[in-house]
């Protein structure tokens, strides 16, 4: 009989591999650290339960941020939708809501992100192809028709231009009589990311932090239910990032926002209950819900020891969390049922308030009807049948989950000292250091699908001869058409003297500390264009250039 | 004699989409396999993309776009190459392309459509075999 790891790995395990060796010469994270072949006692010996863990609703928040998690609800199931006009994405979210979806998310067309009109020359194209084209309140109104915006909450992908359609969403909940100190949601409001991975940025980034901070400032006292941000790491995690790169390229974020708005004189603990985050979830199960958990604490810890927090609120880390749609494969696209599942189930296991699974067509084009509701009834399965949400955070005091989960949190620290040696999150991004440790996981990635020290299951191994796709989504090309015309149709009907005086106020304060949000309400409310402001506003600030990194 | 200069190849994001995972990794693979190559980043106009063949003098074209709008802008894309006199290239493509659109893209001038889940070193020996040689 062994009597601690090193004595069972001496012997008895080094006795069993000598005779039949390990399927792979060495077993990793993410990040490629070597994970041992069982964790025990000694794993932890350091470690202290009430430091490390407490109860949930109480710092450091590791075992969850509410004091019932999934017993009081469960999590918000949240699909990331939206597509064409507003007119049928409306259609989409009346059908999810109907199958028994609990929050709205809202994606927008590459277009409507980069700040152009559906009829301007650079949306050709791409109009209402990744999302729903808006353009001006009318499709603000449209895209919310029949949808209490009182008692559903949004969630709305959208970062360079988040304080026009947040103006646009505050309107239309205003023409529905709302009271704005019930209206709920999060936009993502998060550029720095965009500048790093994904892609959709407009301006330099001091006016870009100061849109934001001006969105944290209004919200404060004119719609105190509101997610003012949603940082983010899913995207660099899609770019190829490891776990422990997400969590530290996003708190560095983080870190960027809270300093943008403390010089702005905001205080942390009056905007810091209102900061949201977004995670992806990959396919290591266990990692993953390490991943989870570790955020939590790394959070608690800026809040209360960087920043001085003393409101809990301000110090938990709330998140939404995406399946990974770069783990998704064009190969054999049923697999991507499983994988979803599996990713939700870490989700779940790690904590998250809300949810999107993925659905299994996404390799190919935009998911279907048929597609999307088993995405959200995998989430159903998990929540009322699978029992995984009926205790909280069960996987707590696994010896491996909780090694790793300190793991996790120690490389995060590390890249996000590193980050600060460089100055930030900003100037890491202006040398290229994000983006060239993104490329750098994700070619390591790449080459070990190559080698098949990865294996993937349809691509690399275990491929099959396959007909056709299954029934795809199609976005009509005949869309671009109609929007240009309604939207000439729009122009021709507004009071345009009102649009200009409202341009002509956004112009006057691009330049000055002025907040922006009453402005752009102002501007929207007279049926202006999110082109139109934009317009107006590359005119005065430019544009953000590209750093390129290969 | 045969020509032994490194083939020069452009990889291009046309469109508003910043996906830009594949075209990166499929840059460095190129390059890593000894061509030279030139990436122009995202968010490019069929202009800026043929303007970047024309100038830096490529035999290969590459474009990556994930938003759907590829049956749109490879047509431009190739328009524009053409109205600078650039016909002479190899033209593929990468992303998100519903196979059902190949015939199409292929009818337009291109050589290879890569999905998702491709092994580099297949579009290394692709690049290798048709890309033209160098006058």
């Amino acid at each position: 009989m062994s009597n601690s790891k090193q004595d069972w790995l001496d012997g008895t395990w080094a006795k069993a591999t000598g005779r039949n060796p390990q399927r792979r010469p060495r077993f990793e994270s993410s990040s490629g650290a070597e994970v041992d072949p069982i964790y025990g006692p000694e794993d932890l010996a350091e470690w202290n339960y009430h430091e490390k863990l407490g109860y949930p609703g109480e710092f450091p928040f590791t075992r969850g941020v509410q004091p019932t998690m999934y017993r009081g609800r469960l999590w918000t199931m949240r699909q990331y939708a939206g597509f064409a006009d507003a007119e049928e994405s409306n259609r989409r979210y009346k059908f999810l809501l109907a199958q028994g979806q609990t929050g709205l998310s809202v994606a927008f067309d590459l277009p409507t992100q980069i700040g152009y009109d559906s009829d301007s020359p650079e949306a050709e194209g791409e109009v209402g192809k990744v999302g729903v084209a808006i353009s001006s309140l009318a499709d603000m109104e449209t895209l919310t028709d029949g949808i209490p915006l009182e008692k559903i909450t949004t969630s709305m992908t959208i970062n360079a231009t988040a304080p026009i359609l947040l103006a646009l969403y505050v309107a239309a909940a205003k023409k529905q009589g709302a009271d704005l100190a019930k209206i709920g949601g999060t936009i993502q409001n998060d550029i720095l990311k965009e500048y790093i991975a994904r892609g959709t940025y407009i301006f330099p980034p001091r006016p870009s932090l100061r849109l934001i901070t001006d969105v944290f400032a209004w919200c404060k006292d004119s719609l105190p239910e509101w997610n003012t941000i949603s940082i983010s790491g899913y995207h660099m995690r899609e770019a190829g990032c490891t776990a422990a790169q997400e969590l530290a390229f996003t708190f560095a974020d983080a870190i960027e926002y809270v300093d943008a708005a403390l010089n702005a004189g905001l205080q942390f603990d009056e905007f810091g209950g209102r900061l949201a985050f977004f995670w992806a979830c990959h396919s290591n199960f266990l990692e993953e819900i390490a991943k989870f958990r570790a955020s939590r604490r790394i959070w608690a810890k800026i809040a209360t020891e960087r920043y001085g927090s003393k409101d809990p609120r301000a110090q938990m880390l709330r998140f939404h969390t995406q399946t990974g749609g770069a783990t998704l494969t064009a190969q054999q696209p049923l697999n991507n049922i499983i994988r979803t599942t599996l990713q939700a189930m870490s989700a779940v296991l790690g904590g998250t308030q809300s949810l999107h699974t993925n659905s299994y067509d996404e390799a190919l084009a935009l998911p279907t009807e048929k597609s999307v509701e088993v995405a959200l009834r995998t989430q159903q399965i998990i929540g009322y049948e699978s029992g995984a949400a009926d205790v909280i955070d069960p996987l707590a005091g696994s010896y491996y989950i909780e090694a790793l989960t300190d793991r996790v949190e120690a490389e995060a620290w590390a890249y996000l000292s590193r980050i600060e040696d460089l100055g930030g999150a900003l100037q890491g991004i202006e040398q290229g250091f994000q983006q060239r440790e993104i490329q750098e996981s994700a070619f390591r990635l790449q080459r070990m699908a190559e080698t098949k020290e990865r294996i993937v299951v349809g691509v690399n191994d275990y491929v099959t001869e396959e007909e056709i796709d299954p029934d795809l989504m199609r976005v009509d090309t005949a869309l671009g058409k109609r929007r240009q015309q309604s939207l000439a149709d729009l122009r021709a009907k507004r009071d345009n003297q009102a649009v200009q005086a409202a341009l002509k106020k956004i112009r006057a304060a691009a330049g000055t500390n002025e907040n922006m949000m009453p402005l752009l309400i102002e501007a929207v409310e007279a049926y202006t264009t999110v082109g139109e402001i934009c317009g107006v506003l590359r005119e005065e600030w430019g544009e953000y250039r590209e750093v390129m990194t290969i | 004699m045969a020509d032994e200069r490194p083939i020069r190849v452009l990889i291009a994001k046309p469109g508003l989409d910043g996906h830009d995972r594949g075209a990166k990794v499929v840059a460095r693979a190129l390059r890593d396999a000894g061509m030279e190559v030139i990436y122009t980043g995202i968010r490019q106009t069929p202009q800026m993309i043929a303007e970047a063949a024309l100038q830096e003098d490529v035999q290969v074209v590459g474009l990556s776009i994930l938003s759907g709008a590829h049956l749109e802008l490879f047509p431009r894309v190739v328009e524009e190459l053409k109205s600078r006199g650039v016909d002479d290239v190899l033209l593929f493509a990468g992303g998100i392309i519903p196979k059902d659109d190949i015939t199409a893209i292929e009818a337009m001038g291109f050589k290879g459509v890569f999905g998702p889940g491709t092994d580099t070193n297949d579009i290394i020996s692709f690049v290798k075999s048709n890309a033209p040689q160098r006058v």
